[in-house]
């Protein structure tokens, strides 16, 4: 079946690097992100199930600052891959692939997932009294 | 015994091994997720900096517990979907590929039970 004098398509590195490009690349790394975060979970109900020292001990872990990075950049990652992938779903249905519309729902999605994580943090805070 | 015709059944086993299988069900679990996920981080919310007596009253809620274990199908086959195209991508050596997704998929069942586990024995008060 090799047919060696069909057109290929250039190598992705002589594209002009865009926007698009960029949120599309995007959604699978959140994707792959949160896959990662899905071991955080699953740690946080086994230890729940395990008793209350060993919840404590993942407690502990998530208060530390570079535990709330990682949550902070977990709930970026699940925001953006929503909103994005709702943009997907979008697309499934043959609408919203004109240049401009395509342009201005990523500057929407990527807009809505920053403004989601800022509230949710500010939701989370204010749940533990304030800073 | 099965009510598929044998035409049925022969069609989506092309060279790409299957049909449009894999694509529907990411998106049907795609939607379930919105709603759940959604859910899920307002129930992080309301948690947050509660001690295990309070978290567990909260998954201890038959609502709860149903919801979880929805939420966690969902994501996990979802992810588990995922994963497989992004292997499928950038693995090319056939062995590699096939010793990859077996190692994700395996990883994923695994997480997936672990998580049900939990909420269960949870939700029954062990
Ligand atoms: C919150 C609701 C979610 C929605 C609406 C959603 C939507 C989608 C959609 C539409 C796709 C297909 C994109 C494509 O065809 O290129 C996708 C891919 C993917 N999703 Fe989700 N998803 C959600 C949650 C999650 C979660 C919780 C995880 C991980 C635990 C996850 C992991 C992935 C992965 C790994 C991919 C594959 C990415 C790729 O092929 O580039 N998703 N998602």
């Amino acid at each position: 079946m090799s047919n060696g004098d069909r057109p290929l398509s250039p190598h992705l590195q002589i594209y002009a690097w865009q926007w698009t490009m960029a949120l599309s690349i995007l959604h699978r790394a959140s994707g792959v992100g949160l896959a990662v975060g899905t071991v955080i979970m699953v740690w946080w109900l086994m230890a729940l199930a395990n008793g209350a020292s060993a919840f404590d001990v993942v407690q502990t872990v998530i208060a530390h600052w570079f535990g709330k990075l990682c949550l902070l950049g977990w709930t970026w990652a699940l925001f953006y891959h929503l909103c994005n992938g709702i943009r997907h779903l979008v697309w499934d249905t043959g609408r919203g692939f004109e240049l401009d519309t395509a342009r201005n729902s990523g500057y929407l999605v990527f807009a809505a997932s920053v403004v989601f994580t800022v509230l949710a943090w500010i939701a989370g805070y204010s749940a533990m009294g304030g800073m | 015994m099965s009510l598929r015709s044998p035409l049925g059944r022969v069609r989506g086993l092309g060279s790409a091994k299957s049909g449009t299988e894999h694509f529907w069900m990411q998106r049907v679990t795609a939607v379930a997720l919105i709603p759940l996920t959604l859910w899920f981080v307002y129930s992080v919310i309301a948690l947050a900096g509660e001690d295990h007596a309070t978290a567990t009253a909260w998954l201890q809620a038959p609502t709860t517990a149903v919801l979880m274990i929805v939420m966690i199908a969902a994501t996990f086959h979802h992810m588990q979907l995922g994963l497989q195209v992004v292997i499928e991508d950038y693995v090319h050596g056939e062995g590699v590929k096939i010793a990859s997704l077996m190692v994700m998929k395996g990883a994923s069942l695994l997480l997936a039970v672990a998580a049900a586990f939990a909420v269960l024995k949870v939700a029954f008060g062990g």
